[in-house]
């Protein structure tokens, strides 16, 4: 009895914890309607600042909780420069420039403290007067975990007081219902958005200071946290502080007891909470369905077919990639082919945002099914590579199908979440489940069969794949199916008025996508000889997003070159030593200079050269 | 036409909109739109459902980007400015479709619309505006998602005067509500009017609309088809016709 009440406090400890940084981004969405993937960032910088600051002023327990506080400040000031240097350009930009741009930030805070704290782990200090433990029923409890388990409530409350008694938070609260409404009664959402943005980024801070005592500080904190945090704040309701403070509680008491029947449930639990919750009650626990005025009013861009010209250069293009590994070393013909696996994934990933109107923010899943499947086939069901090219894109496609059935019940951001909590389910399988995917040390010796064995025939088989899928997906978006997934992105309504079943569509839009990312996959497998965990990160499907930005979102022909310009940086980027602030400065210059990406970019250059022209003859 | 904009002359317009273009993506919704409202007048907009009376007030209150034209309120141009200063400067936005914060109280809902006492309009405190409307006082701790759709409607314009404006823009203020409803919203107006504030209202109903003001434009497709008094438009009643539900 007194060891499952103890699993009990440690759960609520954990609670504590997560609320604090799920409630603080669970206020930025509500009222910024802003994904915020930098929010790990803060976090993990807060106990940093918070270690350096206990450690150096060592003033006992008042030296603790001073230092634990300032170093909350002073992350509540970096959120303030970071709103007004970046988010505020943004506010009205699709989520997926939201997204990738907070990601930039995160990349530049990663580099950034490396370079002040260093690589190695820290161990932080205890809490002056609450470094020991005390028995409940015969179980020793550590009081700090006792601490915590009250200043989460404490926290919850003062945040409930902030947003009931004060004027400022009844503007917030508004603002999170309907935030056009708010400015046109005469509020300054900028100022709003400002206090929003440095309470959450304080909040932020205090959950990584008070984390010091419990857990080593290290550079993986910021990754390894935003994804949980995520999760508890779809649960709860995004924008609901007390959803996310009963979510907190229920996934991390959850957490306690099932580690004890499944030790390896830890890191799939949340999702599949997520999942479960989602699928009932679409909008979280207490989250409601957010106003549709003020949304981001963007005219979109209609797709166009490609001229005739546009289509010549591309078959240009084609040949010359064709012919290159005859001239150029096998040095490159490795690099193309990553060009090639690259372009074939942004592929599908703009089919599914740009003509099924579905941002993803897990689209790794299925290029990682698509690479797993591969590699178990040819390793240990010993089928051959052929079939094997066309076995392990069927699997990612059914598994797309299934996560798609849930998904596309959702629509926005939910749907984004949906994607991103499948995607971790599934690398929580893979990582854990050692006897058939090898858990972290993946599955290697992947290797294509013999005949194509050498990188240059390698090198037109993942051509041949590549040109084979783009072209497939360029069909499906160009026939009467296409047209139909068009129309439902521009108006659902409008659509199923007239008799369209816009789920089903959907949910078949996101399979094929699926299907043709675990080609992508497949090929990858191949090309690199192994398979790890990471083919399904977050990393690897934001990799996707700023591909599919980097090109322009409205271009057919964006993706092409979003992912050949992506690997080129990427490859020479990532020689440097502080690649992450080279890489997250180019993801904001971008986002920020050019919101149509390179295509778009080049389209206008185009335009205004035309112009110049034009006003120089007449 | 001309009569009228002599006696405009003669008084300064508080509100001057003129040849306002507004699109939405490619598609132009308002095409050289003019509207003038005169200080302490009520000026109704009639036309039928997407004819772009909620577009023209969108474009004046700035909650719209892609507008063109000159709109002026008190001689100071305000296109282009964000709709938080327009409101500000003392021009009041009430929304069609009764846009009140669902998930906060009646009290709340006016402390979001509260702001500071102007010099050229009456001031509004909650007593007041309970006293106008007294639905509200009942139901002050109510959430807003609770009320029925004329206490929604009711809620909405106390919100607006809760930031004292002296102008008012009213979209569709008797659209989906009870008859008697209805009947208690002219009242309303005319209280407005009578604390001296100008008022334009966009209607589909010209039966209500010829209660409450003073004169009419009619709009379709975007464009003023009509600028004159209920009288002349009764001599006409070919136009209310072609352009309005009736
Ligand atoms: N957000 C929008 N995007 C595209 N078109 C719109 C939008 N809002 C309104 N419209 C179009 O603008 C026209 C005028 O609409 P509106 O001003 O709302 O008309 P009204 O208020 O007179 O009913 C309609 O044809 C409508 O379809
Ligand atoms: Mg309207």
């Amino acid at each position: 009895m007194g060891f499952y009440f103890a699993q009990l406090l440690t759960g609520l400890a954990n609670a504590s914890s997560l609320f604090l940084i799920a409630s603080g981004l669970s206020i930025i969405f509500g009222v910024t309607r802003i994904v915020n993937f930098a929010h790990g960032s803060l976090y993990m910088v807060g106990a940093y600042l918070a270690y350096t600051l206990v450690s150096a002023m060592d003033l006992g327990a008042f030296g603790f909780w001073l230092g634990v506080l300032v170093a909350a400040a002073i992350v509540g000031l970096i959120g303030l420069l970071i709103e007004m240097t970046i988010l505020r350009r943004i506010y009205h930009a699709p989520e997926l420039f939201q997204l990738v741009a907070t990601f930039g930030v995160l990349l530049i805070f990663q580099d950034a403290t490396l370079a002040i704290w260093g690589a190695q782990d820290l161990l932080g200090p205890r809490a002056p007067g609450l470094d020991g433990a005390l028995r409940i029923m015969g179980e020793p409890i550590p009081e700090y975990d006792l601490a915590l388990i009250a200043i989460g409530p404490l926290v919850l409350l003062g945040i409930w007081l902030l947003f009931r008694k004060t004027r400022w938070g009844v503007l917030v609260r508004a603002a999170t219902q309907d935030r056009e409404m708010v400015a046109a009664l005469g509020v300054n959402q900028a100022w709003l958005f400002s206090a929003t943005f440095v309470l959450g980024a304080f909040l932020a801070g205090l959950g990584g200071a008070l984390q010091i005592p419990r857990e080593t500080v290290s550079l993986q904190m910021d990754l390894s946290v935003i994804g949980e945090a995520f999760v508890i704040v779809v649960i709860g309701g995004m924008g609901s502080v007390t959803g996310a403070y009963v979510a907190a509680v229920l996934i991390s008491v959850l957490n306690a007891f099932a580690i004890l029947i499944f030790p390896q449930v830890s890191i799939v639990l949340p999702f599949i909470v997520m999942a479960i919750v989602l699928t009932l009650r679409p909008h979280g626990l207490f989250g409601a369905a957010g106003s549709e005025h003020g949304a981001p009013t963007e005219p979109e861009q209609p797709l166009r077919l490609m001229g005739e010209k546009g289509m010549m250069i591309l078959f240009a293009a084609m040949a010359v990639f064709a012919l290159s590994p005859v001239i150029v070393g096998d040095f490159t013909t490795v690099l193309l082919v990553d060009v090639m696996v690259a372009t074939l994934f942004a592929v599908s990933l703009h089919f599914m945002m740009g003509i099924g109107g579905m941002v993803s923010f897990g689209h790794a899943a299925y290029f990682g099914i698509g690479a797993y499947a591969a590699a178990m086939m040819v390793k240990q069901l010993g089928i051959g590579m052929l079939p094997t090219i066309f076995l392990a894109p069927a699997v990612a496609g059914a598994g797309a199908l299934f996560f798609g059935w849930f998904c596309v019940r959702l629509s926005g951001v939910y749907l984004a979440m949906l994607t991103l909590a499948a995607a971790q389910i599934l690398w929580g399988i893979t990582f854990q489940w050692q006897q058939f995917t090898g858990g972290d040390d993946g599955i290697v010796g992947v290797w294509p069969a013999g005949w194509a064995s050498s990188d240059k025939v390698y090198f037109y088989l993942a051509f041949v794949c590549c040109i084979g899928g783009i072209w497939f997906l360029r069909r499906a978006a160009h026939s009467p199916f296409g047209y139909t997934l068009r129309g439902i992105r521009d108006s659902r309504t409008r659509a199923e008025a007239i008799g369209v079943d816009s789920r089903f569509h959907q949910w078949m839009g996101f399979t094929l996508a699926g299907a043709v990312a675990g080609l992508a996959g497949t090929i990858f497998a191949f090309s690199k000889g192994s398979v790890f965990p990471d083919s399904l990160g977050i990393a690897q499907s934001i990799d996707g997003l700023i591909m599919v930005l980097l090109g322009g979102i409205h271009a057919l022909a964006g993706p092409i070159l979003g992912a050949g310009v992506f690997v080129m940086i990427e490859d020479w980027v990532t020689r440097l030593a502080y690649w992450r602030v080279i890489f997250g400065i180019i993801i904001l210059v971008v986002v920020l200079l050019a919101p149509d990406g390179i295509a778009g970019g080049i389209n206008r250059l185009f335009a205004r050269i035309r112009a110049v022209r034009k006003g120089g003859t007449a | 036409m001309a009569v009228l904009s002599l006696k405009l002359r003669m008084r300064p317009p508080v509100l001057e909109v003129a040849n306002l273009n507004a699109r939405y993506g490619r598609a132009q919704i308002l095409h050289d739109v003019s509207i003038l409202l005169g200080r302490n007048e009520v000026v109704a907009l009639l036309g039928r459902n997407g004819a772009g009376k909620t577009t023209t007030m969108k474009s004046i209150m700035g909650m719209l980007r892609q507008v063109d034209g000159r709109i002026s309120y008190e001689n100071q141009d305000i296109l282009g400015k964000p709709s938080y200063m327009i409101c500000r400067a003392g021009i009041g936005y009430v929304p069609e479709e009764r846009r009140i914060f669902r998930d906060l109280t009646v009290e709340e809902n006016l402390e979001v619309g509260r702001r500071a006492k102007r010099e050229n309009a009456p001031e509004w405190t909650l007593e007041r505006l309970f006293d106008l409307f007294p639905n509200l006082r009942e139901r002050r701790s109510n959430l807003g998602k609770h009320l029925s759709g004329g206490e929604q409607q009711m809620l909405t314009i106390a919100r607006t005067l809760m930031g004292n404006p002296a102008v008012v823009l009213l979209d569709e203020p008797s659209e989906g509500i009870a008859p008697v409803i209805v009947e208690q919203m002219g009242f309303v107006i005319a209280e407005l009017k009578r604390q001296g504030l100008s008022v334009l209202i966009s209607e589909q109903n010209l039966h209500f609309a010829r209660l409450v003001s003073d004169r009419a434009y009619i709009i379709e497709k975007g464009q003023v088809r009509y600028d004159g008094s209920f009288d002349d438009l009764d001599q006409h009643p070919e136009i209310s016709r072609k352009y309005l539900a009736v």
